[in-house]
């Protein structure tokens, strides 16, 4: 990881990364892992669950990760990134120590606050746990401002749950309905086995005052969609994380549209009425 | 016959159905209890009885020579096993296995078959809210075949 003098660089400039070091790592599967970065000066900026930080890797590029952890703890930013390509990949290399620049928190978040006093049906995929994470621990943190809260999580198979110890923990809670389901599996696993939309219709809510916050790949996110429509809740109170690759994050240079929507400013997370219309169209 | 009525009526996959056609039904069904580990029924057995789940939960499940068997769907509560009853050859194409004490419906087949021959009427309503369970698991295998959460 090559050295970047970048101090001199005024602090307000959107473009130029902040210096962080990363202070622990840890491997969460295969081609996953978590960083924890600190700010090499000054405090951590504080964070909305949902919004994502501009992760830069020395000499790589710079991409568009999640944040991942709990927003109530100071210190740290926490990141799960997956190895997909050049930039990942030098992200997920990171050691403890080594060096990585980051901007932000940039975009939207998830309603936490909008959904006090309503049901909570949380859907996520494979990595998209990580951008619901925050949104997890804050309701949890403040569980009696919530009516009853389901968490659905899918992934490939059970070898590729994120997080598993935590799910572990939540579902052990009274207060909370967790379901992990698998594409598919081994006969050891006694889970449920089956797609992550088809937990929706087994999960108690009241349609016409449920909060959906949804994560995962696009498809996925589409069933779910249409799941949770079917079920009766409002296309105004389902809301998702959009992905869209980016470069300025500051709604610039229109990498990252969708539709007439900037996804770094206008997103990532959206209430799915506002992109229906345009989210089943193929090339945006 | 009276209690198996009942218990037809209460399970999610009769909920549209007229009390005739659920007292026609329950001339055909029958109750199950399976522990934990037994098979509903197996690959290439004859489909001779179409299950209802009441309680409990199965998995489905795929056996390649010299592989472990693949788990590709669980049910539970009000969920129904197959539909291989319904079209010739009247085979199953999976393994169903229960994963904890199951308890279920089963309703004989033939007798099933004939009652919706004989009744058209009925044979609409079971063929309606059998093809709509078939889309849905057509549209959830779409899902895992295409393999979502593999890279982008
Ligand atoms: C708002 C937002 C939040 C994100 N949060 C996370 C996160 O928490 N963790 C994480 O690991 N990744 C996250 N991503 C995705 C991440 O930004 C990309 O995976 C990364 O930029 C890919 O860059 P690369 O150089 O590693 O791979 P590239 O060489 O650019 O791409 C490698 C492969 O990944 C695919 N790819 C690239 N970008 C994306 C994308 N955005 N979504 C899906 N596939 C993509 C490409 O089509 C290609 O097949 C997020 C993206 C956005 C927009
Ligand atoms: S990334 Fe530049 S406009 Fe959104």
């Amino acid at each position: 990881m090559g050295e970047a003098d970048l101090s001199l660089a005024p602090l307000s400039d959107p473009f130029v990364p902040e210096l962080y070091r990363t202070v622990r790592v840890t491997r969460e599967l295969r081609d996953t892992v978590t960083l924890e970065l600190a700010p090499l000066s000054g405090k951590r900026p504080a964070f909305e669950p949902g919004q994502f930080n501009m992760l830069y890797a020395f000499g790589v590029g710079e991409s568009a990760i999640s944040i991942s952890g709990d927003p109530a703890e100071e210190g740290t930013f926490v990141h799960t990134v997956r190895n997909v390509g050049a930039v990942s990949k030098a992200l997920s290399a990171l050691e403890a120590g080594a060096a990585a620049g980051l901007r932000g928190p940039f975009g939207t978040s998830w309603p936490v606050e909008g959904a006090e006093g309503s049901d909570v049906v949380i859907v996520a995929g494979g990595l998209g746990l990580a951008p619901l994470r925050p949104a997890i621990y804050h309701i949890l943190a403040n569980r009696d401002r919530y009516g009853r809260v389901s968490i659905l999580y899918g992934c490939r198979n059970p070898g590729d749950i994120l997080y598993r110890h935590e799910l572990e923990q939540w579902r052990q809670r009274l207060d909370v309905d967790l379901t992990v389901t698998v594409d598919h599996a081994d006969a050891s696993w006694h889970g449920n086995a089956g797609v992550v939309p088809s937990l929706i219709k087994r999960t108690a809510f009241d349609p016409h005052d449920t909060v959906a916050m949804v994560c995962g790949p696009e498809i996925m996110m589409r069933y779910s969609m249409n799941a949770l429509r079917g079920a009766g809740v409002s296309e105004k109170r389902i809301y998702l994380s959009m992905e869209r690759n980016m470069k300025c994050a500051i709604g610039l240079c229109g990498h990252c549209q969708f539709g007439p929507e900037f996804v770094c400013k206008d997103g990532p997370v959206v209430p799915y009425s506002k992109v229906a219309r345009i989210f089943a169209l193929r090339e945006i | 016959m009276e209690g198996l009525d009942r218990i037809l009526k209460e399970h999610a996959f009769f909920a549209a159905f007229s009390p005739e056609h659920i007292q026609l039904l329950a001339g055909c069904a029958r109750n199950h209890r399976f522990t934990a580990g037994q098979y509903l029924f197996r690959e290439g057995d004859p489909a001779d009885e179409f299950f209802l789940i009441r309680q409990g939960k199965v998995a489905l499940e795929i056996v390649a020579p010299g592989k472990e068997p693949i788990v590709f769907e669980t049910l539970t509560d009000g969920e129904v096993a197959g539909a291989s009853w319904l079209v010739a050859p009247y085979r199953w194409m999976f393994d169903a296995r229960a994963t904890t004490l199951t308890r279920a419906i089963g309703l004989d087949a033939k007798c099933l078959r004939g009652k919706c021959d004989t009744d058209h009427n009925l044979g609409y309503e079971m063929m309606k809210s059998v093809l709509s369970i078939l889309v849905k698991r057509l549209d959830h295998t779409r899902l895992q075949i295409i393999d979502v959460y593999g890279r982008g």
